[in-house]
């Protein structure tokens, strides 16, 4: 390793200037936080008060029982959930399939599959749009899951990481007889934990964090995911900003929530991209 | 060995056909809806539909609203993308210091903004930038400065999407940046050190052509997502005011899913994608030839 001496000038310099950015990254948070608990007197005041004089959990109750909040989140729960529960079991099946799968074309068609990764999202949706209208999927879940199931970056990723698990566990396993099926369930998935917690995390935050294709889909209010349903009360509700931030708190959350608890997987994860690219 | 074919379909073809269905046939689809007049009659009865051809690319290049908004995300391309990466490197290379305390507390509130739904976050940044309630505007006053109306200006429109955008991109390219950093191996500095290079010269020698392959996917990356800019002038500004923060995303979702003009929005798909492809092409290039 080498040591240098650093200065105590530079020290205090370069402490500072992340300070500022670790202010400016999160009192947008607090700043919502603290306007959610605001009663209506206390919102347009000159200069901004950083703590409510008298809390209060109105905003929430309101947006639960006058804007009936429970049915997005409800859906953004559901379709969160099953996307991504069954776009990692897909995901991993098929990047077992690539890694150790012997058969004719199969490069071929891993290409074919990473360069759906480089299609950019508005150049599908129309005609996805019109086949979803033909069978009848628009505003129900089936509509916001379907497409969004096959994911080419989850395959890439479980494919680079099976290829790790040596060969040899495999052949043992076939010389015991097991056939594909149990070597996926006993040997691969024990094995693949870890990658697929990582792309887990990432589908499921992607999925709550999904609004052009869910406002396209979902039209009807029963069928709003919160994205969708936040988005409207910031048009409807525009004098009601306590609302709003309440709002915000309750799509925010549960994305801070798992960030903080599996941020080791994050971490991983993205870095892993980077170094590929 | 060759692995049997019921084995083969059942592991592989279920992504497989979902990508077909949804992903490379909709490539060709959106191509052909493209050259049609595909409307909102044709909603109801697709014999409604015609051949129509070139049209919807030639009145697309004769259409002002849709060079508003190539310009406008254009314009938000060249100014946010620098920024970003500058930030981010910036930020990366000051935590990956040695003697900087508290690494990981740093990486992670950086990265919060990152994690954040676009949508929330934008409602409560709309409420910051309040030219007369917003926090933004009272720190500014306390160095006495007046700040704008910032969403209802449409000169300040566009700087405020911006600063959002960027906002939220720096924390996910630190961490890119971070991993990238900690891959330079340490003789380079020894032996720049040696030379008697400054630390800023060694950042400019060594740290800068090291991290070339993570700023060169950092930029692509970047460059792909802010052609797509769609959530934060949806939600900030819904295009405006005067059309200001209309960007091509935001034009191609009105033409499409507000006029159900599916067959014009699809040309300005079709276009996007090939800036899209033309600008990942001309980066790769350019990476080629450096190297």
């Amino acid at each position: 390793m080498r040591k240098r001496k650093i200065s105590p000038i530079e020290q205090i310099v370069v402490h500072a200037v992340l300070f500022i950015w670790l202010l400016i990254s999160v009192i947008p948070f607090i700043w919502m936080v603290s306007t959610s608990f605001k009663g209506p007197g206390e919102i347009f005041v000159f200069p901004p008060k950083w703590i409510p004089r008298a809390p209060t959990f109105q905003n929430y109750i309101d947006l639960f029982q006058e804007v009936n909040f429970g049915r997005p989140f409800l859906n953004s729960v559901i379709v969160s959930l099953s996307t991504t529960f069954l776009s990692v079991l897909i995901a991993t099946m098929a990047g077992y399939g690539f890694a150790k799968f012997n058969f004719k074309n199969k490069n071929v068609l891993f290409l074919v599959i990473l360069g759906t990764i480089m299609v950019p999202g508005q150049i599908t949706m129309i005609p996805v749009f019109l086949l979803l209208t033909q069978f009848n999927l628009l505003n129900t879940y089936w509509g916001l899951i379907l497409p969004a199931i096959a994911n080419a970056f989850n395959i890439f990723f479980m494919r680079q990481f099976i290829s790790g698990i040596p060969d040899e566990l495999i052949e043992a396993a076939k010389m015991d007889g097991a056939h594909e099926g149990w070597i996926f369930f006993r040997v691969i998935l024990p094995l693949a934990k870890p990658a697929m917690a990582a792309i887990t995390i990432f589908t499921f935050t992607g999925s709550w964090n999904n609004f052009l294709w869910p406002l396209i889909i979902a039209t009807d209010e029963s069928m709003y995911t919160l994205p969708v349903a936040i988005s409207v009360l910031g048009g409807q509700y525009t004098e009601n900003i306590a609302m709003q931030m309440a709002g915000s708190v309750i799509v925010i959350l549960p994305l801070i929530i798992v960030f903080l608890f599996t941020q080791k997987y994050f971490i991983k994860g993205i870095t892993f991209t980077g170094l590929k690219g | 060995m060759k692995t049997p074919l019921r084995a083969i379909i059942t592991f592989i073809g279920p992504p497989i056909i979902l990508l077909f269905i949804f992903m490379l046939i909709p490539i060709f689809v959106s191509l052909f809806i493209s050259f049609t007049d595909f409307d909102v009659y044709a909603m109801y009865d697709w014999s409604n539909v015609s051949f129509i051809g070139f049209e919807n690319y030639i009145n697309l290049m004769k259409d002002p609203l849709f060079w508003r908004a190539l310009l406008n995300t254009l314009y938000a391309l060249v100014v946010a993308m620098p920024l970003t990466v500058i930030f981010s490197l910036s930020f990366a290379a000051l935590i990956n210091r040695e003697g900087t305390y508290l690494k990981n507390f740093f990486k992670v509130s950086f990265y919060l903004p990152s994690i954040t739904n676009t949508v929330a976050i934008a409602i409560v940044w709309a409420w910051m930038l309040n030219p007369d309630y917003g926090l933004i505007n009272w720190f500014l006053s306390l160095f006495g400065i007046r700040g704008p109306n910032w969403l209802g200006d449409p000169a300040w429109a566009m700087p405020s999407v911006i600063m959002l955008v960027v906002w939220k991109a720096v924390g996910y390219n630190i961490i890119l940046f971070t991993a990238g950093l900690q891959n330079i191996p340490d003789y380079l500095y020894e032996a720049a050190e040696l030379d008697g290079a400054t630390r800023f010269q060694q950042f400019l020698y060594v740290t800068i052509p090291s991290l070339r392959p993570t700023i060169f996917f950092v930029t692509v990356m970047t460059v792909i997502g802010y052609l797509q800019l769609f959530e934060e002038p949806y939600m900030l500004t819904a295009g405006g005011p005067l059309n200001s923060t209309l960007s091509i995303v935001l034009y191609l979702y009105r033409q499409g899913f507000r006029f159900f003009k599916l067959g014009y929005a699809s040309s300005i798909a079709f276009v996007l994608f090939l800036m899209i492809f033309a600008l990942t092409f001309i980066q790769m290039r350019a990476r080629r030839n450096e190297v």
